[in-house]
């Protein structure tokens, strides 16, 4: 049976994670290749690195890091941030990236998902959507979640994943950083629209958040964090054993030692 | 050493990345003496099953991997290029592979229950059929990750293992020193790269 996806998000600007100090266990780590190294042994399913620099030095360097962390790290790579034009899908799948997340760009300009989907799959497209209520009706943001788009957001998710878009990363801003827990309404009306993965992000706060999300919405395919993993308020293990013992499909991989001699678990 | 057949289809930073991190070497090549020198060879590839064929068979490349296949130089196809092995696909028409394998490939949504997303995305447990020299590592029940909309049938003459996505999908297969598998090996952890190990190990205990 496939199993749930659990996708830690790193935020990179200027070459460090952002949120990424104190990092228990591990001290002050803010590199992305030692996260991602890390998070991969303990049984992260998938990452994201999401790239926040503005700078073209910045956006040099990020490249950079991505490819040394798809030189360590074995599992899908997902990169996000500043992805404007195909120009861009390229330079990212050529260091390593597996599939392009694209959220802004697409808003600026409809025809890059399409584009994208023909010259590299669907499976390698990922829309990625900040949504917020506004007037009970929930509308598209752009620009980090600055701009109301003043779109209607399952219309527009609904549009690109018939341009071709592959998964959908939905990201509610109101439960973002709130965490009480995922955005079950938005989710369900998400999950009703489109019949590609859809990812879950905004809200987490507990193992039991997920929990809920997966028992509520047996749609949802991954479920999406950053800050809660870095700081280990959540860790992966704890939590794939949690989903295992709720009978939600989980992989899990014992952490013994971080390289070789690892065994997964009899399911 | 290895050699990962580049003819157009995907990108081999990760493949690459993967036998450097067992500490195999590895090539990327399109060239068909490189390939005929190689002691083992990959055949990668995503996209469409027909695109694909035709740049191989294009490229001559079709009958390097057939004449290297039959003088029993380990070979494994990786997802499309796992598919390229068998006889023929219906994926958008009918396609002919490269006919190293007994079976055809067909489109998942034929045999799975209708509200399973496609492709198959994640990852998913292997159930290993028959004991084989590529899965010498590895442990029925193992997680490794698909991203497929089709997959082989009428196959059994080379099943090493399935996966249960509604239906048993044939996820690895094997005959003699021909190999694939439907997953990527290269981007399922430690799991994968023993696959890939082991296949680097066939032909010198098996």
């Amino acid at each position: 049976m496939i199993t749930k996806r659990i996708i830690p998000c790193l935020d990179v600007k200027n070459g460090r994670v952002v949120k990424g100090v104190n990092f228990l266990n591990l001290g002050d780590v803010a590199s992305p290749v030692d996260l991602a190294r890390f998070y991969s042994a303990n049984g992260a399913d998938e990452l994201v690195f999401y790239d926040i620099t503005a700078s073209a030095e910045g956006r040099a360097l990020f490249t950079d890091i991505l490819t040394e962390a798809a030189r360590s790290v074995f599992i899908p790579l997902t990169v996000g941030g500043g992805i404007n034009t195909t120009d861009d899908f390229d330079r990212v799948l050529k260091c390593g990236a597996d599939k392009v997340s694209v959220n802004s760009g697409a808003i600026r300009d409809p025809s890059l998902v399409g584009k994208a989907a023909r010259l590299y799959g669907d499976q390698c497209v990922v829309l990625s959507v900040d949504v917020k209520r506004v007037d009970g009706v929930f509308r598209i943001f752009a620009k980090g979640g600055r701009e109301n788009t003043g779109m209607e957001a399952i219309e527009w998710i609904r549009r690109c994943v018939g341009d071709g878009a592959g998964e959908v990363v939905v990201n509610s801003m109101d439960t973002d950083g709130v965490r009480q827990g995922f955005d079950l309404e938005l989710l369900e009306q998400v999950c009703a629209a489109v019949k590609v993965p859809v990812i879950a992000s905004g809200g987490a706060g507990k193992i039991e958040d997920f929990i809920t999300l997966f028992q509520t919405l047996p749609g949802v395919d991954a479920g999406l964090a950053a800050s809660i993993f870095h700081f280990c308020e959540v860790r992966i293990p704890e939590l794939k054993e949690a989903m295992r013992r709720q009978g939600i499909p989980a992989r899990i991989v014992q952490t013994e030692s971080e390289t070789g001699g690892k065994k997964h678990a009899e399911p | 050493m290895v050699v990962l057949i580049d003819y157009g289809v995907g990108n081999l930073f990760s493949l690459r990345s993967s036998f450097a991190a067992i500490g195999e070497a590895a090539e990327v090549s399109s060239d068909p003496e490189t390939i005929r020198r190689a002691e083992r060879i990959i055949l990668p590839g995503v996209g469409a099953f027909g695109d694909a064929a035709e740049k191989l068979r294009r490229t001559g490349l079709d009958r390097v991997v057939q004449e290297e296949a039959a003088c029993g130089k380990p070979l494994m196809g990786i997802c499309l290029g796992m598919q390229l092995l068998f006889e023929k696909s219906f994926e958008y028409g009918e396609h002919a592979g490269l006919g190293l394998l007994k079976g055809e490939i067909r489109p998942i949504a034929e045999r799975i229950p209708a509200g399973l997303k496609i492709p198959q995305m994640g990852w998913n447990a292997l159930k290993i059929v028959r004991p084989s020299p590529i899965l010498k590592y590895t442990q029925d029940g193992e997680y490794v990750y698909f991203v497929h909309s089709y997959s082989a049938v009428k196959c059994e003459d080379s099943l090493l293992a399935s996966t249960e996505y509604g239906a048993d999908l044939t996820a690895c297969v094997g005959r003699g020193n021909v190999f694939g598998c439907q997953f990527h090996p290269e981007k399922s952890g430690d799991v994968g790269l023993k696959i890939l190990k082991a296949f680097c190990e066939t032909g010198v205990d098996a």
